[in-house]
């Protein structure tokens, strides 16, 4: 037991499970209510699971994705990728307008996934060539799509922003029909599964981790620095044209300047507050995904204590701070003294006991 | 009461070394200087004295403590025990150096290899920049004071002249300007001229001479011999960290320098020849062959073969290309031609994980940069190489990977709390073994070290060298580069002798002596 405190104390995942424990403690000690899941009957009839603690889980969804791709450029490539949000704004579009050609059936929403995902991995490339290749600095190389995306999203459906309804479509935004649990969350365990599988039988993370260290060693190892930076766009290509498409289900419209409109920032954000340090190196892709949830976990409860939409973000921000301030290293080193400082005191104290 | 009489009896010493410190015009005097790193004794009692008006070599290889003497003096590091004395107006004063800023008020001031200006200001702003001055700076006041010293000093530049658009050798000598400028009397210059041209060199020349007549005590530290016998006065040398002798330039013929800077006296040497035997197989055909191999950072081709469980070496200066050479065997340079045989068979060798897969391993030089993945643990930086021979879509299950750690951190010795520290937090002999461990568990038939034995204590050097010979009975070839000759003397049955990037001559068996390798060196005649 002692001995697994320690470890945790240890791991990256201490700071996302301290911040998500104050945020619970502060709710329970708020309003007791506000974690009671209740059962309700939805407009087409489905009895569905709702409550603070589901619409967490689900608002947090497409940012957790994301912030799986951005945990893996963070960690490879020393830096963020800021045109994730412009990028699945640009996916979404693309998967609109595959389904407004069409007639909407599964296999038109999957010919229509498989191809916005494609487009995001082609752009998401562009991003990685920059920087691998060219060796730009990832936030100025994604400054480029950061600002061109949404214009391109634009153009993709000619500057209208369609909608598209279809029961199939609402069951993935929202419920499936018989299951209580909203489809987001389904998708996201899917996908924490899915990245558990790659982690387990490939050598991604150790390959990722060497090269976001130490790119020299990483090089007379035989790896390539290259591959494994592209290789973490291509994945975060994906993760991003999901988040895209969940989030057109669930509002049913592709609106350019709007569809998740600043989430690049929450979803660097929890890769932060997840422990990965945005500086590259180790990481940690559960914190990552802990940490989003955290952001959101913060956005409800801020609303749920009736704070005007308006204020929400400065709330946010003072929150963040102190998060972002107990993980800086400067913090903590002075707690580890703090510490020791009183466990040398204790030692002096019972030395000379011992020598009379 | 031992505390009192103590406190008496080293104030006399205090006073005695005062003395000694400051006989013979010196105007800077370092005493058993002491420092220590984590593992690593780096400065033992060195002591150093510079004279009003002397150009003053310190000279020693990598590793020797010149840097850190360098830095003690600047302040960028605090000494664990010792004494500094100044004399610059006539009394003797102790000083205690708490910041490189601190260093430049009392007038010790350094330019350094890399140019540590601003490029995109004028060379009066450089000039005058950092210099503790707050105030309103008068723009005009300090262009003529500008243009006064580079006139004074003779530095071709103007004051109103962007310093990027200067050459590395003028933006130098503003540096230097900079320093005289602010009243230094002791400068150091730590390799100035290893991006000079000749004529440049030259110039920095003709300046320090000038400078030296001003009265300024120059420290002067470079890689190259010619330039200590052109311009120097008096030469200290440092080994391993201790003070080996302080020298008149006149006293210390070149093969002398040489023969300190890499250890034992030339009277000892006689005494370790014969020793060697040789067993050079060489009717079979070679381990590893390369004709006319070169890279990006070996320019210049060379051929280079080695037989089944030989061991040879790389011996040459820092700088003589020795690292170049096994970096481009390794292809951990960009090949740009050669041919390679491994086993007689013609290969393609054109990146590390070609070299890899035919079996050859490689422990960098440079340990933290090249070496070790910092944050990642013991176990995962001894799989590592291992691990990326195997593939990346076969990762190693995690007992599989404990069982490899467990097994070669027992064999090395490798001092550890677990397989799971990580490795940034182990000493630098043990972090050595952990890569040198990496490099056994991919059970390489060509094993190439480029200074293992660098920055880690004695002990631990001594086990590596008998790792080495028994690879060598076990089938293994290796290539063993060290900057202790006696080392490389000790383990190696043939030396490749490097200077300027060339290779200047081969020594087997009964020619392996200290004396012929320095003088091969030195470029004399035996």
């Amino acid at each position: 037991m002692g001995n697994g405190l320690k470890k945790l104390a240890r791991s990256q995942l201490i700071i996302p499970l301290i911040a998500l424990l104050l945020i619970v403690v502060f709710n329970l000690i708020r309003d007791i209510e506000f974690f009671s899941v209740t059962v309700k009957t939805d407009n087409s009839g489905n009895s569905v699971l709702s409550g603070n603690l589901i619409s967490i889980l689900n608002g947090a969804s497409a940012v957790a994705i994301m912030s799986i791709g951005m945990t893996l450029i963070t960690s490879s490539c020393k830096g963020q990728d800021i045109s994730v949000a412009a990028l699945a704004a640009i996916a979404g579009s693309v998967f609109v307008s595959v389904l407004r050609s069409n007639e909407i059936t599964i296999s038109v929403i999957i010919l229509a996934f498989l191809l916005c995902s494609v487009v995001a991995v082609l752009f998401s490339l562009f991003n990685g060539v920059l920087v691998a290749v060219f060796k730009i600095q990832p936030m100025i190389a994604t400054l480029i799509l950061f600002s061109a995306g949404r214009s391109i999203a634009y153009w993709i459906n000619g500057g209208a922003t369609p909608t598209v309804s279809s029961p199939l479509l609402t069951s993935i935004g929202g419920f499936i029909p018989g299951i209580p649990i909203p489809t987001p969350i389904i998708i996201m365990v899917i996908f924490l599964i899915l990245i558990s599988l790659v982690l387990r039988f490939t050598n991604l993370g150790l390959y990722t981790q060497v090269v976001g260290i130490n790119e020299g060693t990483a090089h007379l190892n035989g790896i390539n620095p290259v591959w494994i930076k592209l290789i973490a766009f291509i994945i975060s290509g994906i993760c991003v044209a999901t988040a895209g498409c969940i989030t057109v289900c669930r509002i049913g419209l592709i609106n350019h300047e709007t569809l998740l409109l600043d989430a690049e920032m929450d979803v660097i954000l929890s890769v932060a507050i997840g422990g990965t340090a945005l500086s590259g190196g180790k990481f940690n892709l559960y914190g990552s995904v802990l940490g989003a949830y955290v952001i959101q976990a913060l956005t409800v409860t801020l609303y749920a204590m009736k704070v005007p939409s308006a204020a929400v973000k400065s709330y946010k921000a003072i929150v963040i701070i102190l998060i972002v301030l107990i993980s800086s290293p400067v913090v903590r080193s002075y707690v580890v003294k703090a510490y020791k400082k009183l466990f040398k005191k204790q030692e002096q104290t019972e030395i000379p006991v011992k020598v009379s | 009461m031992v505390s009192v009489t103590g406190g008496v009896v080293h104030k006399e010493s205090d006073n005695a070394l005062r003395m000694v410190a400051m006989q013979n015009d010196n105007v800077l005097s370092m005493r058993n200087i002491n420092k220590s790193f984590p593992g690593v004794q780096a400065l033992k009692n060195v002591d150093f004295n510079l004279k009003k008006g002397e150009i003053h070599a310190l000279m020693g290889e990598n590793g020797a403590g010149k840097s850190t003497l360098i830095k003690i003096l600047t302040g960028v590091y605090p000494k664990d025990s010792g004494q500094i004395f100044i004399n610059f107006d006539g009394t003797v004063k102790e000083i205690n150096v708490k910041s490189p800023y601190d260093a430049q008020n009392i007038g010790i001031s350094t330019v350094y290899q890399e140019i540590t200006l601003c490029p995109n200001l004028t060379v009066a702003e450089n000039m005058f920049i950092g210099r503790g001055n707050y105030r309103m700076v008068n723009w005009r006041t300090m262009k003529k004071k500008t243009t006064d010293i580079l006139t004074k000093l003779n530095i071709p530049a103007r004051a109103t002249q962007q310093l990027g658009t200067c050459s590395i050798a003028v933006q130098q000598m503003v540096a230097i300007a900079r320093s005289v400028d602010m009243d230094c009397k002791v400068l150091i210059l730590d390799e100035p001229t290893s991006s000079l041209d000749e004529q440049e060199v030259e110039k920095l020349f003709t300046l320090m001479r000038d400078l030296k007549s001003r009265g300024v005590s120059i420290i002067y530290i470079t890689h190259f011999l010619d330039e200590v016998y052109e311009i120097c006065d008096r030469i200290t040398v440092l080994r391993n960290g201790e003070l080996v002798g302080e020298y008149e330039i006149k006293d210390l013929p070149r093969v002398q320098l040489i023969s300190k800077m890499m250890g034992k006296d030339l009277d000892d040497i006689s005494s370790l020849q014969n020793k060697k035997s040789i067993d050079e197989k060489s009717d079979a055909s070679p381990v590893y062959e390369a004709t006319e191999l070169s890279s990006l950072e070996c320019t210049n081709p060379f051929d280079f073969k080695i037989h089944k469980g030989e061991v040879n070496g790389f011996t040459g200066l820092l700088g003589s290309g020795r690292s170049e050479s096994v970096r481009a065997i390794f292809a951990a340079d960009k090949i740009t031609g050669g041919k390679i045989k491994i086993n007689g068979k013609t290969v393609k060798i054109k990146k590390p994980r070609d070299a890899m897969m035919h079996g050859i391993g490689y422990l960098p030089e440079d340990r933290k940069r090249d070496g070790i993945v910092e944050d990642l643990s013991v176990r995962e930086n001894i799989i590592l190489a291992l691990q990326v021979m195997k593939g990346f879509f076969k990762p190693f299950s995690r007992a599989e990977a404990e069982a490899f750690a467990d097994k070669y951190i027992k064999l090395l010795g490798i001092k550890t709390a677990s397989m799971d520290t990580p490795i940034k937090s182990l000493s630098g002999g043990n972090q050595q073994k952990a890569i040198l461990a990496r490099w056994l568990l991919t059970n390489p038939q060509y094993l190439i070290l480029d200074e293992p034995t660098r920055g880690i204590d004695v002990g631990t050097k001594v086990e590596i060298q008998k790792l080495v010979l028994k690879l060598a009975e076990e089938g293994v070839s290796v290539t063993f580069i060290s900057s202790e000759i006696e080392e490389m003397l000790r383990t190696c049955s043939r030396l490749i002798v490097m200077r300027d990037r060339k290779i200047v001559g081969e020594l087997k068996g009964e020619e392996m002596t200290q004396a012929n390798i320095m003088h091969t060196i030195a470029g004399e005649a035996v």
